[in-house]
């Protein structure tokens, strides 16, 4: 059981007897202090799958522990000594191998953990004693004070442990505790009683880019620049991530919102030449980004691609991954400083001010008007697209395809308040299918490409052993196979998307305005 | 998980001293212990603060392990728990005697607790019986407390000729002196004469103390009140022997 105190500590004293027992004198065990830090991913995904990971120092050792909804204990790792203890943040091939890292790679994933709150902590203790003077029931007082994300103090929480065999006497103790004033049943764990205390919330980060809140029959210049400015709070919100290189999402997650916003800013429903001033900026911003993405996606591939060698085995390519590792070294130097010069300074400040002085337009219409108007649109260009590929078409017809799709989607997406949450699932997902297979068939023919470019450049520095040139023969191998087996599934999807079913939906999602 | 158990067909020589002091070292080394009192006089339930008191008596108990699991009292102490005594238990021979299998009944019951403890301890009641029959077969250890004379030397022998003649499972047997009086000159000699000469009886041995004699007003084992007392040095000895004897793997 688990209370939080207000200011009835005072009035403990008289608690145990109205229970029958008294208060046993000191202590016990004695006081003991601890830090405590809480460790998340930039987006929560322990917190949203009901998972806390948190790392307690004291006494010299430290520990890693994840604990599930119930406060159950999941696994746990000894840090030992403390000194050991992983500088956050972290990804999680910085924690040891072992059943603790296992369970947290599915829900981790390529992210970093980062602390997302941290205390001192103080417990005292409190031991019940019956009419023998047996100790019945502990009350631990654990009274935090948070270091971050800011300076509080929380209330004192308590805990209310039963010795075995003497449930009955630490209920009667429990039920005397809640009596007093200022004691409520906690609702929530330490992390949340820290991030109270210092006025957060968990779980909120707006992180990637995602459907705003809107109103059908909000002007349309109006609602695109809360689209806008909502987007550009992911990407001033991921700078920080993306320059420290925390971990590749960051970076990821930032293109994605200038993508949105490239294709929101062709919708043409903001007023006069912002489109035309902006537009060209913006894309500087994603080419700005384009270079350490796609090193990092050969990177996160390279594993998968290094199991797949048949002659050539993990260590031949060693030296490839040196030259991807200092390639995207480079790239990064050159996404750091675009992010930090004055360019993209003048872009967030001109850009928000002029977001804060869009007035709805005449004759502009509604959002939902727009969003109807323009996916209705989209659909159109991705059927028109889509049905001219025949089995000769060269690749370029498969790519155009693919942009079309995207549009499509960030349409979708963007306006995804004004719609049926389950014909918009389901809608997304039949896109998604067709863009899986389409973003297959590009990605690996761009990269059997570059295989070929990092393998001229090699040769160049004299960094490639024979071994590693015919290793990456094979990936380069093994990434047409991929294409082709790509192609070869285009028509099946291409159908799904067009047939009518899907088409139904579509035509759902381009009818927000008369819904 | 060991069974270590205090044995000696007479009573009052030390058998519950012993059980509940090595219990307490044995759970401050970090093992999970139980430690049950088989004695209807509830000695060591008393020394714990523990009511002696069953739900269902020995007859529950004797019946199966759910009886057992919810009749189970933590102990002032981390890692040690207690099986307190009924005043019933004075039918445990009888009740037994219905059971299946009455010598393999307790190592039967106590089968289930396997995941739950690392070394159980029986405190055993004085007499010769079908209770004690069980013990035998049960444990992996018996700690024999010894009055140092010559004739005390001649009950150890018994008891190991009886054992050897089990089937199967055999315990090994730990004999200490138990209130040994440094002051009497036979004491003195059996007691540094049989450890040389053999294997089944302890090096340390436990003196005649007041401060153990203490326990019984404290209501603690020794460890708990007086620590750094002679006793308590003596206490550690006798256990660091026992458990090197069972041969009990480190604490996880
Ligand atoms: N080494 C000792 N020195 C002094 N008194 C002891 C010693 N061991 C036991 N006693 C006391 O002798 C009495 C009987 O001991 P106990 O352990 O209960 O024996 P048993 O369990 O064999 O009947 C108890 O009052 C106990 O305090
Ligand atoms: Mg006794």
């Amino acid at each position: 059981m688990l209370d939080e105190a207000g200011a009835g500590l005072d009035e403990l004293a008289a608690v145990a007897p109205g229970a029958g027992l008294r208060w046993a004198d000191g202590d016990g065990d004695g006081a003991r202090s601890c830090r405590r830090t809480w460790l998340d991913t930039f987006d929560w995904r322990l917190y949203r799958a009901g998972l806390t990971l948190e790392q307690v120092t004291g006494d010299g050792a430290a520990g890693l522990t994840l604990t599930g909804r119930d406060g159950e204990e999941l696994a746990a790792e000894q840090i030992s000594p403390a000194g050991q203890s992983p500088r956050w943040p972290a990804k999680l091939d910085g924690l040891p191998a072992g059943p603790l890292r296992e369970l947290l790679e599915p829900v981790v994933g390529v992210r970093a953990l980062s602390p997302v709150a941290r205390v001192t902590s103080r417990l005292t203790q409190r031991r019940a004693l019956n009419s023998d003077a047996k100790i019945v029931a502990r009350l631990g007082i654990e009274r935090m004070s948070v270091t971050s994300p800011a300076r509080a103090v929380a209330p004192p929480r308590l805990t209310l442990a039963a010795v075995r065999g003497y449930q009955a006497e630490a209920d009667r103790l429990g039920a005397a505790l809640t009596a007093l004033s200022g004691v409520t049943p906690a609702n929530g764990t330490a992390l949340d009683a820290a991030l109270a205390a210092s006025g957060q919330r968990p779980g909120r980060t707006p992180g990637k880019a995602s459907a705003v809140p809107l109103a059908r029959d909000a002007p349309a210049a109006t609602a695109m620049a809360s689209i806008f400015a909502a987007l550009f709070d992911v990407i001033e919100v991921n700078v920080g991530g993306a320059v420290r290189d925390i971990d590749s999402e960051f970076l990821h997650d930032l293109r994605v919102a200038v993508r949105w916003t490239r294709s929101g800013l062709k919708l043409g429903a903001i007023p006069g030449d912002l489109a035309v001033r902006f537009a060209p900026e913006f894309r500087w911003l994603g080419d700005l980004t384009t270079p350490a993405r796609d090193l990092d996606v050969y990177l996160l591939g390279l594993p998968a691609m290094t199991a797949s060698l048949e002659a050539g085995c993990a260590a031949d390519l060693e030296p490839f991954r040196g030259h991807l590792e200092r390639s995207r070294a480079t790239a990064h130097r050159a996404l750091t400083r675009g992010l930090r010069s004055a360019r993209f300074g003048r872009l967030a400040s001109g850009w928000r001010a002029e977001l804060a002085a869009v007035r709805p337009q005449r004759k502009g219409g509604t959002v939902a008007q727009l969003a109807d108007d323009r996916i209705g649109a989209a659909n159109s260009r991705v059927l028109k697209a889509g049905r001219r590929i025949t089995p000769s078409s060269p690749p370029e017809r498969l790519h155009e395809l693919r942009k079309r799709c995207k549009e499509l989607r960030y349409l979708v997406e963007m306006f995804g308040s004004l719609h049926d949450p389950a014909v918009r699932w389901q809608a997304e997902r039949e896109l998604k299918s067709l863009q899986d297979c389409l973003g297959e068939f590009q990605d690996a023919q761009v990269q059997r490409e570059e295989i070929g470019v990092f393998a001229a450049q090699m040769l160049a520095e004299r960094s490639a052993p024979a071994p590693t040139l015919l290793a990456m023969g094979e990936i380069a191998a093994c990434l047409a196979r991929r294409q082709r087996q790509a192609r070869s599934q285009f028509d099946a999807r291409f159908a799904g998307f067009a047939g009518a079913p899907s088409q139904a939906r579509l035509a759902a999602l381009a009818s927000a305005a008369s819904a | 998980m060991k069974i270590l158990a205090t044995y000696n067909i007479k009573g009052g020589v030390g058998k519950t001293a012993a059980a509940v002091n090595l219990g307490y070292l044995a759970a401050a080394d970090g093992y999970r212990v139980l430690l049950w009192d088989l004695d209807p006089q509830g000695a060591a339930s008393y020394l714990f603060r523990i009511k002696p008191r069953v739900k269902g008596g020995g007859k529950a108990i004797i019946r199966g392990s759910k009886a057992i699991d919810g009749a189970i009292k933590g102990t002032d102490y981390d890692n040690l728990d207690l099986l307190p005594a009924d005043f019933t238990y004075r039918n445990l021979d009888l009740l037994l005697g219905e059971a299946k299998r009455p010598t393999r009944r307790l190592a039967t019951l106590l089968g289930p607790l396997k995941s739950e403890y690392d070394v159980v301890f029986l405190d055993c009641p004085p007499s010769i019986s079908l209770l004690s029959e069980s013990v035998l077969h049960a444990a992996d250890l018996l700690l024999v407390p010894l009055i140092p004379t010559t004739l005390s030397v001649r009950t150890l022998d018994q008891l190991t000729d009886f054992v050897t003649g089990f089937n199967g499972h055999r315990p090994q047997v730990l004999a200490f002196f138990s209130m040994m009086d440094r002051r009497k000159r036979l004491h003195l000699q059996v007691a540094s004469d049989l450890p040389a000469a053999r294997s089944d009886v302890a090096v340390s041995a436990i003196p005649a103390l007041s401060v153990i004699e203490q326990m019984s007003v404290q209501r603690a084992p020794i460890g708990a009140f007086a620590p750094r007392s002679v006793g308590a040095r003596c206490y550690r000895e006798l256990w660091l022997e026992a458990r090197r004897r069972a041969a009990l793997k480190p604490p996880a």
